[in-house]
């Protein structure tokens, strides 16, 4: 074999702290490397040329890249070999930026790790091998996670460039927190107006399949090709014959029950249609607080119900749909604020949460657009709203900016103004932190045109002094103490991953970082894709976001859908695990430790029991190698020998020179 | 019910609050806990040797905690909160190793074992129990509308203290309202007093003090009830100056949790030292029926 060795500077990122020309030199004296140099930057066109150039020049048959992580680059040069003639797996990476020069100061030390690294990449791809892929059919049908407004806009754009769409939604109703909102930063314009028409095209598209009140159960298989388990939940409403008429909600005698929509600012009925604009416009009952399903007694929803369409025996149900690529839309929840006892922990009834609020001054909430304390149903007059309720808070464990409560404080503020003219608003706030477009000057003018009091500091109690609340804070600018007396209190509660969606995570495969939200694939580079092929994300699900971020990451979710549907056959990675029928004695011991059951059992000619892997499931984590007891089954790219000539090589340096 | 405890009484308790000693001890002896005192105790330091010096602070507390084990006395209890902040403040310093051998060096022993502390408190609610409270209650604080003031180092700091809710508590609330009290919702129940700030500023005492009286008779309460000498002792003690510089006209008894137990229990005013209270507590008692 004639190996190439390329060693990239990498400008100074590896320059700095390895010295590259001798790194070069040494790895001259390898077993069957013929050519070996620095260069500037491989990755770049001359780089890559210079690569082209050797392989030609020198009649190489496989090269080592000591440069980046494979993370980053390990596609480039590939494409780089492949233009040189070469198979692309007869590429080496060895990794001395990230394993090297930036985690170690001392150059003459990271020289010498340098070397090692590139002697260990060189032994491997001394027994690598050409590696094929094969082809495999594209389901081209999408599944979006989540009827958010993120979930919302990759469905629509799916679904009008033809693509087949399952939205599956946990609530009743799509529209996600979007819906509960008031009005929209900075422009002030009504967030159902603009909402409420997307999720009737939802409704009325017909590329797009909506499973509301359901959630998914299980998920196998790989891009192109994923099997999903929906389990739609009990409603105890046959959705089929509902029409959404609502006579059972103004009959149900159970007006007690939680109303998640509203935040608990009001009751609801047991059953019920969580609001007007909801889609689908079909009512659920809330078996916790129906007396028909708690006590057996009741049933006037089934005796009003002018189509029959109750039904107390209903039972989950679970319907399969094949997809080719997922997106994970799953939103964010608010921040159990209780923890904090200085700002009453719950016991105070004038102290509500941002979104609580959204409810008091939505026009179809349930104080009709009216803000009424929750304690005396007396319009205030005073009102303060606290910042950073949850983020920027590492005693919570919230260290993160929550980024879009600056915003919606600012707003709140201008609408309570807007709602009660002889009202006070005070804003207590760490920064004020508003770089969107427009953003800033919205918040100067919540200060500068609508009098909203900024007093920058943080709230070390609310306590009750008759029937106000007493807002005691520092303000840091002036350096004294304030005390505010509140009719009302707003907390701005931060931004937590969605609930659940770790587990969810965890069906999909894909990474989430330690506050469940989900990882992508880079955080520059590749923002809606993630580790899991054919997995995408959008929206708050991967971190606090506005409304037109969502919306943003929910139409650049799409383009990745439609750009991996363009093709019809989608290439299968080659580096999997193989069953050498020879070797194998049917002990089928690695079909039981395979995560993934990409190992089944055949008979050969002679009926004797084999494994055989499946190619497209196999996900190459190489546990059944370590399994298989007689060394039958190899990890393609990452055999037995190629390891042991990877331990070799560093284990004992001065063998072969 | 037979308890027996170690019982660390504090500097204070020995001089400007014996009367919180004193009910403590009488207390304990209604509900049948044999409070035995830490042999040969010392001061904990209190504020002076903290702020000077953290070894010194926790070798002068872990001198009295070894003393206490050594007697095979494996809890002490404290009812005042700044011994009990430096006492257990040492026995959390101690758990690392390094903190531990500047103060075996100081102390010139090894500090083998040393003894948990708790609060009086504390040991009323956990190793008592509220049923056993009330069922020694002869005569119920019934009409006796009563604020609970906890200050500022009762629970604080949470992770040391690990006991009841810090900006919260409620443990007081509870026991009085055992007794029979009608205990209010006493929003400033972990506000500062003003604590030692009495010596150079008195200004801020009258301020911080005065807007925990002003809050409680805002209230309508009859009384306070402290856990607290210090509290106890700017609350009560310089309430008129509080008045004055206020230009207000309180006149709320201010007890110790203890006193009030103790009059439940049926001790008699002299039992627990209500001689020693400045702000007369005699009307709001015989207002309630109970002297």
């Amino acid at each position: 074999m004639r190996i190439g060795v390329f060693v990239c500077h990498c400008g100074s990122n590896i320059a700095a702290t390895v010295d590259c020309p001798s790194v070069a030199e040494a790895a001259k004296l390898f077993p069957d490397v013929v050519f070996a140099t620095d260069t500037m930057y491989a990755c770049s066109e001359p780089g890559q040329d210079g690569i082209i150039q050797a392989i030609k020049e020198h009649r190489l048959d496989g090269c080592v890249v000591a440069s980046c992580s494979p993370r980053m680059h390990e596609p480039t040069f590939r494409r780089a070999l492949e233009r040189a003639g070469l198979n692309r797996y007869m590429l080496e990476m060895a990794n001395i930026r990230e394993h090297v020069s930036w985690i170690g100061k001392n150059k003459e030390l990271n020289t010498g790790k340098a070397t090692e690294l590139v002697r260990i990449a060189a032994e491997k791809l001394r027994l690598n091998t050409p590696l094929f892929a094969n082809q495999f059919d594209v389901t081209k049908r999408v599944l979006v996670i989540g009827g958010g407004v993120a979930g919302i806009q990759a469905a629509l754009d799916c679904a009008d460039a033809g693509i087949q769409v399952i939205m599956v939604e946990r609530e009743t109703s799509i529209g996600g927190k979007m819906a509960k909102l008031d009005k929209t930063f900075p422009t002030v314009d009504c967030s159902s107006c603009i909402l409420g028409p997307k999720m009737v095209d939802v409704a009325q598209h017909p590329n797009i399949t909506l499973y509301a009140a359901s959630e998914v159960e299980e998920i196998s298989g790989y891009v192109g090709n994923f099997d999903v388990k929906v389990r739609r939940k009990a409603t105890y409403v046959n959705w089929a014959s509902c029409t959404g008429c609502g006579l059972c909600m103004e009959k149900c005698p159970s007006k007690k029950s939680h109303d998640a929509f509203n935040e608990g600012v009001a009751t609801t009925t047991a059953i019920n249609i969580p609001f007007p604009q909801a889609i689908p416009k079909k009512a659920a009952i809330n078996p916790e607080f129906c007396m028909k399903l708690q006590k057996g007694k009741c049933g006037v929803c089934a005796k009003v119900c002018p189509t029959k369409c109750i039904d107390f025996e209903q039972q989950d149900t679970i319907v399969s749909e094949k997809v080719g690529a997922i997106v994970a839309a799953t939103g964010y929840d608010l921040f159990d604020w209780t923890v904090y006892g200085q700002y009453g922990a719950g016991r105070y009834p004038d102290v509500v949460t941002s979104l609580q609020y959204e409810r008091m001054m939505n026009a179809s909430g349930p104080t009709s657009g009216h803000i009424q304390r929750p304690s005396d149903g007396r319009e205030p007059k005073r009102v303060v709203f606290i910042q950073c309720v949850g983020s920027r808070d590492k005693s919570v464990n919230r260290p993160y900016c929550s980024g879009f409560c600056c915003m919606y404080t600012a707003k709140q503020a201008v609408l309570t103004k807007d709602h009660i003219p002889d009202s006070d608003s005070y804003v207590f706030y760490m920064d004020i932190r508003s770089p969107g477009k427009g953003y800033d000057e919205f918040t100067r003018r919540a200060q500068e045109q609508y009098g909203v009091q900024y007093v920058r500091g943080r709230v070390s109690m609310v306590y009750p002094k008759g029937d106000v609340l007493v807002v005691r804070g520092a303000d840091t600018l002036a350096g004294t103490q304030v005390e505010v007396e509140a009719d009302l209190v707003v907390l701005a509660v931060g931004v937590e991953a969605s609930k659940g969606a770790a587990h969810l995570a965890e069906k999909l495969r894909i990474s989430y970082d330690q506050y469940g939200f989900f990882m992508e694939s880079h955080p520059k580079l590749k923002p809606v894709e993630t580790n899991t092929a054919g997995v995408y994300l959008a929206g708050c699900s991967q971190g606090p976001k506005d409304i037109p971020t969502s919306v943003g990451q929910g139409s650049a979710a799409a383009a990745k859908v439609l750009t991996l549907f363009a093709k019809d056959k989608l290439e299968s990675d080659p580096q999997v695990s193989s069953v050498n029928q020879n070797r194998c004695v049917g002990c089928l011991k690695c079909t039981m430790t395979c995560p993934f059951g990409a190992i089944k059992d055949v008979k050969d000619r002679a009926g004797n029991t084999k494994a055989e892997v499946i190619e497209t499931v196999c996900q190459g984590c190489g546990i059944c190698t370590v399994t298989c007891p007689h060394g039958a089954i190899q990890l393609q790219h990452f055999t037995d020998n190629q390891i042991l000539a990877e331990v070799n090589a560093l284990c004992q340096p001065e063998l072969e020179f | 019910m037979t308890l027996t405890i170690g019982y660390y009484p504090g500097c204070s308790g020995a001089g400007t609050s014996v009367e919180y000693d004193q009910s403590t001890r009488a207390v304990c002896a209604r509900l049948g806990v044999t409070l035995r005192d830490v042999p040969d105790w010392s001061c904990c330091g209190s504020t002076p040797a903290h702020t000077v010096n953290h070894v010194l602070s926790a070798a002068l507390s872990a001198r009295n905690l070894e003393l206490a084990a050594q007697a095979g006395l494996e809890v002490v209890t404290t009812p005042c909160p700044s011994c009990l902040a430096n006492l257990r403040i040492a026995g959390h310093k101690m758990e690392q190793p390094a903190f531990r051998d500047d103060v075996r060096a100081l102390l010139e022993t090894e500090c083998e074992t040393l003894a948990e502390t708790k609060s009086t408190l504390q040991v009323m609610v956990e190793e008592v129990g509220l049923d056993e409270v009330q069922a020694r209650v002869t005569k119920p604080l019934a009409g006796l509308r009563v604020a609970c003031y906890y200050g500022c180092i009762m629970n604080r700091p949470p992770e040391v203290m690990q006991f009841d809710d810090p900006e919260h508590p409620m443990a007081m609330d509870n026991l009085l309202t055992a007794c029979g009290a009608e205990v209010v919702p006493f929003p400033l129940k972990v506000e500062c007093c003003g604590a030692a700030a009495g010596m150079p500023r008195k200004d801020i005492v009258a301020e911080l003090s005065g807007r925990l009286l002003d809050t409680a008779a805002g209230l309508g309460v009859d009384a306070i009830a402290t856990a607290c000498p210090l509290c106890q002792m700017n609350l009560d003690l310089r309430q008129g100056q509080a008045n004055a510089a206020r230009g207000t006209r309180h006149a709320i008894p201010v007890f110790y949790f203890t006193q009030l137990m103790g009059l439940a229990m049926g001790l008699s005013a002299r039992e627990v030292g209500l001689s020693k209270l400045v702000v007369n507590p005699k009307p709001c008692l015989e207002r309630a029926g109970l002297l």
